[in-house]
């Protein structure tokens, strides 16, 4: 009798906690998906045509200028032998920003003083891995950069 | 089951802040049983869909953009693009309009049962401010999706305000953020809504709750003139606790029903986000307010231009005015019920208000 009791509570129990969790559980799953925001709906262009010219990186102090590719940011360099380098400008250790440095050569992340030579390849310092690179083409004055095949 | 009071952390709570005293005082706590008992439960109701309130308030917060240029395309996302965007702004606006009601049942229900008399005079005044708050909540909230219907039900609303003689003009000019409906009253009503209204809300609702506790549960006119076997008492904890979550999870699942079958609302309870507001659009066909704001738009809509030398419109809102009033020191003017008998004058104005509510919202639904 007693014996029957206790397994009755017990079933009782379960049922009362089970259904607790479950309607916990159904408060928190679309809590939980409403704030996970949705993916940016921003496109991922084949193909950039930026809206300066060499001529506006020669007049550049750094030699360097920014571009949004989709949501990503890149930079565009020019090299001392004139060459036109672009890679993702995000650094590859903790997403700060890199810079071009013309009097040193390389690509520089100031916060922590990682170093990238001028194909974005990690050489000192911090980062882990090389910056991504990016395609150039020079079409008369106009200038188009893509995301390299991987 | 071994009891609470035997845990070692109550034990260490209660050796730090000495629980023990609060504990036993509101273990003593009883609701009377009586032929009006289920009315105990609306102010439980109401409180409960004001947490669901501030929940999905909170959550509707972090993609919700206030401005003339956000804020109708940032609804849109939410119940377009975000997960479950659609449910939770279904259940805000259920929520909203279910609170409402159970607040009035909740009012009307102590009216009539006389609960405001003394010694609960600063309950029903708290109360009274609550009600206004709330509705204050549900008219700044009605703007912000920037639709349509919200554009215009505003502009008629604080136009409302701006027939108040000598201080209209300025009233208006606050309120709308400048002369017109724009941007600037989103911002306006946006922070009213989300930061002054909540903290404002809290602090009475607090004072509400405390002076329920402080004085426990009201009992039927009368109550204390009857033999001590006709008082039967109910046990507060756990009993009417229980019975009580027991409610929240049913209005919880009437709440779950509705936002999920009607994300937009039914019949006269609706919310469709429809077209972005245009101030340079003629208003849509019908213009109405929300449900609860019903009836006083009706009655001023059958007032004649001028009643005697004043505005109708004016006239109006001076009797409401003064209805407000009358029913807000309602304890203070009834001085008989506290005797144990019924005031029958205050008694048939209560029907009286109600029934002029119910006929006012009736005819404005069903009457051109």
């Amino acid at each position: 009798m007693n014996q029957q009791k206790s397994t009755r509570r017990k079933f009782l129990e379960i049922v009362l906690g089970g259904g607790a969790l479950a309607t916990l559980g159904s408060i928190l799953y679309p809590v939980i998906k409403f704030i996970t925001p949705p993916a940016a709906a921003e496109a991922d262009p084949s193909q950039l045509k930026l809206d300066f010219s060499r001529q506006d990186l020669i007049d550049e102090p750094k030699k360097a200028r920014y571009f949004k590719y989709g949501k990503d940011l890149g930079i565009i360099l020019l090299t001392g032998a004139g060459e036109l380098k672009a890679m993702a400008a995000t650094c590859t250790h903790l997403d700060c920003t890199v810079q071009h440095r013309p009097d040193l050569g390389i690509i520089w992340c100031s916060c922590h003083n990682g170093k990238y030579d001028l194909d974005g390849k990690n050489i000192s310092g911090p980062p882990p891995k090389p910056l991504a690179a990016y395609k150039v083409k020079e079409v008369g004055d106009a200038i188009f950069v893509s995301r390299e095949e991987a | 089951m071994p009891a609470l009071t035997d845990s070692r952390i109550y034990k260490w709570v209660d050796e730090r802040f000495k629980i023990n005293d609060l504990v036993d005082y509101l273990s003593q706590k009883g609701v009377p049983q009586h032929r009006h008992y289920i009315f105990y439960y609306f102010g439980g109701i109401s409180l409960f869909l004001f947490i669901v309130q501030v929940i999905t308030g909170i959550l509707l917060l972090m993609y919700y953009r206030p401005g003339a240029d956000t804020a109708y395309e940032s609804v849109q996302f939410i119940v377009a693009n975000v997960s479950f965007g659609w449910l939770i702004r279904a259940l805000h606006s259920w929520s909203a309009n279910l609170m409402v009601f159970a607040v009035f049942v909740h009012m009307f229900s102590v009216y009539f049962t006389s609960a405001y008399r003394k010694p609960r005079e600063l309950t029903w005044l708290t109360g009274m401010g609550l009600l206004g708050l709330a509705l204050a909540f549900g008219f700044s909230g009605y703007l912000l999706p920037w639709n349509e219907l919200a554009f215009f039900a505003t502009r008629v609303g604080t136009g409302m305000a701006g027939a108040l003689p000598v201080i209209g003009d300025d009233i208006l000019i606050v309120m709308r953020g400048g002369e017109e409906v724009t941007g600037a009253t989103i911002g306006r009503f946006f922070g009213l809504h989300v930061a002054i209204l909540p903290g404002l809300f809290t602090v009475l609702l607090a004072a509400h709750l405390v002076f329920i506790q402080r004085q426990g549960m009201s009992e039927p006119l009368g109550w204390q003139n009857t033999t001590a076997a006709g008082r039967k008492m109910e046990k507060f904890f756990p009993n009417f606790l229980l019975k009580d979550l027991l409610v929240w999870l049913i209005v919880l699942n009437v709440l779950a029903v509705l936002a999920v079958f009607f994300p937009d609302g039914i019949g006269a309870v609706h919310w469709p986000l429809g077209v972005k507001a245009d101030p340079f659009a003629p208003p849509p066909e019908v213009i109405r307010p929300e449900w609860y704001f019903m009836f006083a738009f009706q009655a001023l809509k059958l007032l004649p231009a001028h009643v005697g030398f004043v505005e109708g419109e004016l006239f109006g809102i001076m009797v409401f005015g003064l209805g407000g009033l009358v029913w807000t020191l309602v304890p203070f003017l009834d001085r008989k019920s506290h005797t144990g008998e019924i005031n029958r004058l205050f008694y048939a104005f209560g029907w009286l208000v109600l029934a002029f509510i119910l006929v006012m919202t009736v005819m404005g639904y069903f009457w051109e």
